[in-house]
């Protein structure tokens, strides 16, 4: 069986699972936010209507919340949002409230590995599409929607039907422009949107076992963008490193067998990988940055579960020190704490001292919610994860997905720019 | 539930219809089902809503719902009327939402039937048959039937409903 397989036979209790078996399957931890969260409540409430009322939660200490998508609350149905969340965490004892404001909070795909909220062998849910990400940590990681998050808060458990596994095996030597997210990017654009559907994306092979943690989630983040199920790295000594920093909960890690059955096996070999580019309006309609050398631009965004994470904005600092920034540019920390961190490194002044506006943790305009967002025929370079008609702002806007070193050096000359083409 | 369900096609001939164009972003805050469907499709057809009526079919090219994980899409789209949404293949969130919600049924067919269904046709969908009938075009076409713990759980009219081992 694959990580994947195991895991989930683990999770149902039972001997083996095969690609295509229906299981139901229990969850270690389930995540909501604010967007996810007054849905998953709304549900609660039609249930009600209906007779089934909510007594008590199976078990508070395995759900945790996050404020993120609409804080710095955007307006009053955003700040109202917050508050029945907050009440629901409250009357149910979830002591795991993320809240903005308050410590640390962040985006919640960014906060699941800083505070090691899932670990190694676990099953974890979301009501997120991008809980995928989480899956980098050698765990089984999903989104759902709301009815689906509410079932497992009463039941503790949820269907799956067992995806097969197509594994990518990353090989040859990394060159130093080159980040996971070009990798991802090179995968979605030869698999399409939809190459992966129902199925699960493993990532292996001598690059990802080079790359950090963080690198790595950059990986699973994007599998959602390819339609999987799930992305899943199995875990390593870089897995137990990073969790060590950050939590003495114990955990049994699960491998895949040796003899796995994978749907596909892809090898790429990333010697000569460029830096790559998503054109609008798709994750896969890729480009290599040189090709695209004379779109100018009118926003560079550095932010989001994808691309804020402190190496993102390590990387991104290393282009712009020095330098000063053309078009307006964004850089939002993924966390409350890795913005400290940033701080105390010195990135933030980098980030000023170029130019550009440094603002508090939130999905924003990432999902074209508020914070920022595209007016009508602007052109944006991102490091997230979506570039559909109007995922950013206005549908005419359009958005090109890219590395952080990439989004620095376009930041830089204001056009789409290959970060090798900045002297430093 | 009923097994044979009647209702007018609303056509959308393209793939990877997203859940962005489905409801966009900025209403992702509303949980109001009736104020949610007055963006369903916003991003593609802003008349949408007007034009359906109660038990109207969707049907649309291949990986339908893609994107995120909200919910609100397929309330959006149930709230305006439709019921059925004809598709090659879903987004699997999409399709979960859709049936653990016991909102929408998402229904399998071939790109060639897609092809062959044509904007406001008729059609009579037989959920123990596995069977579409185009009335307007006297046509018959068939359907991916569900697996069959989905069977159930639409059967049982959505996931809260059905009892595991049942
Ligand atoms: S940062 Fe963007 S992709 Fe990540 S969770 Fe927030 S809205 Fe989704």
């Amino acid at each position: 069986m694959t990580i994947t397989e195991k895991i989930l036979a683990g999770a149902s209790g039972r001997q083996t699972v095969s690609a295509g078996d229906v299981v139901f399957a229990k969850v270690d931890k389930v995540m909501m936010h604010d967007v996810s969260g007054p849905g998953v409540i709304k549900v609660f409430s039609e249930w009600e209507k209906k007779g089934l009322k909510l007594e008590r939660i199976w078990n508070p200490d395995k759900v945790w919340v996050t404020e993120d998508h609409f804080v710095p609350a955007a307006d009053r149905v955003s700040a109202e949002n917050v508050i029945t969340l907050s009440n629901f965490t409250k009357k149910y004892g979830i002591k795991r409230h993320f809240k903005y404001g308050l410590g640390q909070y962040g985006i919640c795909h960014t906060l699941s590995h800083e505070e090691a909220m899932v670990l190694p062998g676990e099953v974890y849910v979301g009501g997120d599409s991008h809980t995928n990400t989480t899956g980098a940590m050698g765990a089984f990681a999903a989104g759902l929607g709301h009815t689906d998050v509410a079932y497992v808060l009463m039941n503790g458990q949820i269907w799956f039907k067992v995806p097969e596994t197509m594994l990518f095996k990353i090989e040859g030597n990394k060159p130093d422009h080159i980040m996971a997210k070009d990798i991802i990017l090179k995968i979605i654009g030869d698999i399409g949107t939809d190459g992966a559907n129902y199925k699960a994306m493993q990532f292996a092979g001598s690059v990802v076992k080079k790359l950090s943690m963080e690198e790595r989630l950059t990986l699973t983040n994007m599998t959602t963008e390819a339609g999987a199920k799930n992305g899943i790295i199995e875990p390593d000594e870089t897995t137990y490193a990073y969790l060590r920093e950050r939590t003495d909960a114990q955990y049994s890690p699960v491998h895949g067998d040796e003899g796995a059955q994978y749907s596909e096996v892809f090898t790429y070999e990333i010697d000569k990988l460029e830096p790559t580019v998503a054109k609008p309006f798709s994750p896969g309609n890729i480009s290599v940055a040189r090709e695209l050398q004379s779109t100018e631009l009118d926003k560079a965004y550095i932010g989001s579960c994808t691309g804020a994470k402190l190496e993102d904005l390590r990387a991104a600092a290393k282009i712009l020190k020095g330098k000063k920034v053309k078009i307006r540019t964004e850089v939002l920390p993924a966390a409350q704490s890795i913005y400290m961190k940033a701080m105390k490194e010195g990135l933030i002044s980098i980030f000023m001292e170029a130019g550009a506006v440094v603002g508090p943790p939130t999905c924003g305009a990432c999902c074209g919610a508020h914070m920022g967002i595209l007016g009508k025929g602007e052109v944006c370079i991102s490091t997230t994860n979506r570039n559909f008609p109007g995922r950013m702002g206005h549908v005419e806007s359009q958005t090109y997905l890219a590395s952080p070193v990439v989004v620095a050096a376009s930041a830089v000359t204001g056009k789409i720019t290959d970060p090798r083409d900045v002297r430093n | 539930m009923n097994k044979i369900i009647r209702g007018k096609v609303h056509k959308y001939d393209r793939n990877n219809i997203d859940t962005d164009v489905i409801i966009p972003g900025p209403y992702l805050k509303i949980h109001d089902h009736k104020e949610l469907a007055k963006h369903a499709m916003e991003g593609i057809d802003p008349k949408f809503p007007e034009k359906v009526s109660q038990g109207d079919f969707l049907v649309a090219g291949s990986n339908f719902g893609c994107g995120s994980s909200r919910e609100h899409a397929p309330i959006a789209l149930s709230q305006t009327g439709i019921r059925a949404i004809l598709a090659p293949t879903f987004a699997r969130i999409f399709y979960r939402n859709a049936v653990d919600g016991g909102y929408l049924l998402p229904i399998e067919i071939d790109e060639s039937t897609v092809k062959k269904i044509s904007d406001k046709d008729e059609l009579e969908i037989d959920l123990a048959q596995n069977k579409i009938t185009n009335l307007t075009r006297g046509e018959q076409y068939s359907m991916k039937p569900f697996p069959e713990l989905i069977a159930k759980i639409v059967e049982a009219g959505g996931l809260m409903k059905y009892k595991p081992g049942s």
